[in-house]
């Protein structure tokens, strides 16, 4: 579900990018760089050969405002002006809330209800976060959170490399309308699968099978993403296909091409759908919310909201802190994979 | 037997995963729904197919013109917020020799908050008491308390702004990719002929993110036209309805009504006005890139 919602928008994008292929050139240089933002490997070494060159040769790295601009005492004062009020305004308002929550998690609720803005003015409490761990289960509500994110991950790597590989290197007949049937649902806004889905998830049809707390009724639907598969089809469609003429003359199977050379081939690919499966699993809400009605499955998204209602303030402030710190870590780590991914994707996605 | 060993049976099996998920869970769910906007369904007897009745019953349905005129309030205020500001941020973020990666890595932080965790935080932000967060904020300078979510005149705006917060560093990233993708000659041909910074900026980077702009307006209005989260998490649709959204209607109808049926026809019917819009909203902007 989450992944259908999130990539719905992605359908414009790619509306917009097919027809633009070379044929209109006004405007559609972007459509140019998403196109050449989906081959991952191929973007990047160019960038980085492209950044390397700029480097070197002077003046290619320039933007808007020219040295001989810089020199002009309007620019400097006015630029340099707006970019201390820039460095401020975006540690206030990007790192402000965050770090208020961090602190907020260790400080007694009186203090966070009487002085919020106050820095520890009754000194810290650091018993919140293992209240709020052991005592209101966010131990559990975590590892929920974990089996469901690494759930629709492996779901989404499963039907998305195996989906690519098959619509891009095997290339059955029937493909081209399976390829089609694909894209069409990018362009399917979430809000129209939303109770047809909860009803399939309620009874899968023809069976007396109901997915209702289960994982699988997040998991499967998590894999149906289209915009994973056009991802990983059009990487595969840029990997040099005499490689797997090679290998199948050598006497590689379909399978075995796929394990032994396309899947190692794939892995900046997969690295991406990876981080984005995983990130959007932890974000899901709605979702969860319908499907895992049992309080003890239900992830952190889920559970916060419940308990807002009957934890005290300065555990709750803990609990937000809690689930937010991996995402957070993570972000931090894949910072150059998150932000390539959200200038491909659009905000979408992130 | 030739169809095996032409690699027919492998590609179908490399391909069932693919075939049922999305079979089971994407194209049967848009085929059933429809189906399901013509039926009365309950879950226990066979759905009843009924005709337009579901439709109908939604466009008489009193709250609608309330819940179109809140999503529209929301988008044109999640324009007015959300659309400028990132724009001149990128530029400006593009325009600085240090520090870019941590000024983006900056930018991009509200969007990793998990949205559950970043609406529920902004609740207590939004603490109406005058020792609330942003009370005692407004307060230095004088003003307040405000009511906040309380009062149906803030409400709306209260949650545009999270909204715009944990959305803008998306947008300002795919900005600042776009001004990557200026070729510098341009500027260098513009300081030929002696245009100055502004001119640089209004005639040469606007018309060259033009594209770019045109994605993300649409998107914007795709996107907040679903909005969920932050109705159905700060107000639950209050004070006075006055934050209750189509999709929040979708869900009480669903979900808490259980009228699927009423519930696919709402959904259908945004969709199609959202389909509608957006090939009338390409049209034009092909003709004004032309001109």
């Amino acid at each position: 579900m989450n992944q259908n919602r999130a990539a719905t928008p992605v359908a414009e994008h790619t509306a917009h990018d097919e027809p633009g292929h070379g044929s209109r050139p006004t405007g559609d240089e972007r459509a140019a760089e998403v196109t050449a933002a989906v081959r991952p490997v191929a973007s990047l070494v160019a960038a980085r050969r492209r950044k390397k060159a700029a480097a070197s040769a002077d003046q290619a790295d320039r933007g808007i405002v020219a040295d001989s601009d810089w020199r002009r005492p309007s620019v400097k004062r006015g630029l340099g002006g707006a970019h201390v009020l820039l460095w401020i305004s975006l540690i206030v308002v990007g790192l402000g809330p965050i770090l208020w929550l961090a602190k907020a998690a260790i400080t007694p609720t009186q203090d966070i209800l009487r002085t919020p803005m106050a820095i520890f003015p009754n000194g810290m409490d650091w018993e919140n976060l293992s209240t709020a761990w052991f005592r209101f289960d966010i131990d559990l509500y975590f590892y929920n959170t974990l089996v469901l994110a690494l759930g629709s991950w492996a779901m989404q790597i499963l039907v998305a490399a195996s989906g690519g590989y098959v619509l891009s290197v095997l290339r059955p007949r029937w493909g081209k309308i399976v390829h089609g049937l694909v894209l069409a649902t990018l362009f399917v806004p979430a809000v129209v699968l939303l109770v047809p889905l909860f009803l399939t998830i309620l009874k899968i049809p023809f069976t007396d099978i109901s997915l209702i707390n289960s994982w699988w009724g997040v998991w499967l639907p998590a894999g149906a993403s289209a915009f994973n598969v056009v991802l990983v089809k059009r990487f595969f469609d840029n990997l040099p296909r005499e490689i797997f003429e090679a290998a199948r003359v050598d006497g590689a199977g379909p399978f075995r091409v796929a394990w032994s050379i396309v899947l190692p081939m794939s892995k900046p690919i997969l690295g991406v759908v990876s981080v984005f499966a995983v990130i959007a699993a932890w974000k899901d809400f709605l979702w969860p919310l319908l499907v895992l009605r049992d309080p003890l499955k239900q992830p952190l998204s889920v559970r916060l909201p419940a308990l807002e209602n009957y934890v005290e303030l300065d555990v709750f402030m803990a609990a937000l802190a809690i689930s937010t710190a991996l995402p957070i870590v993570i972000f931090l780590v894949f910072q150059r994979m998150f932000l390539r991914g959200a200038g491909l994707g659009g905000a979408v996605k992130g | 037997m030739t169809w095996v060993r032409g690699g027919g049976l492998s590609a179908l099996i490399l391909g069932l995963p693919l075939l049922f998920v999305f079979g089971m869970f994407s194209w049967f769910p848009i085929v059933r729904a429809a189906i399901m906007s013509f039926q009365t369904t309950n879950l226990v007897t066979d759905p009843v197919f009924v005709g337009w009745q579901n439709f109908q019953q939604v466009l008489a349905d009193p709250l609608l013109s309330t819940a179109v005129l809140n999503t529209l309030y929301f988008a044109v205020l999640a324009l007015i917020f959300g659309y400028p500001i990132p724009l001149v941020a990128a530029v400006l973020m593009s325009e600085t020799k240090r520090g870019k990666g941590i000024l983006s890595a900056l930018a991009y932080l509200p969007v990793v908050v998990p949205p559950v965790v970043a609406v529920l935080l902004w609740k207590t932000f939004y603490d109406a008491s005058a020792t609330g967060v942003f009370n005692t904020i407004v307060g230095w300078v004088g003003l307040g308390p405000f009511p906040w979510l309380q009062d149906p005149a803030t409400a709306m705006p209260s949650l545009v702004l999270e909204a715009t917060w944990a959305a803008a560093g998306g947008t300002i990233i795919i900005y600042l990719a776009a001004l990557t993708g200026v070729a510098p000659e341009l500027y260098d041909a513009a300081e030929v002929d002696g245009a100055g910074v502004w001119r640089k900026v209004w005639h040469v980077t606007m018309p060259q993110l033009r594209g770019v702009l045109f994605i993300t307006f649409i998107l914007q209005i795709i996107g907040t036209a679903q909005v969920f989260l932050e109705p159905y998490l700060f107000t639950g649709g209050g004070p006075a309805n006055s934050t209750t959204t189509i999709m929040l209607m979708i869900y009480d109808y669903a979900f808490r009504f259980g009228s699927y049926g009423k519930a696919t026809a709402l959904s259908l019917m945004l969709a199609a006005v959202l389909a509608i819009l957006s090939v009338i909203y390409f049209k034009a902007t092909a003709k004004w890139s032309k001109s």
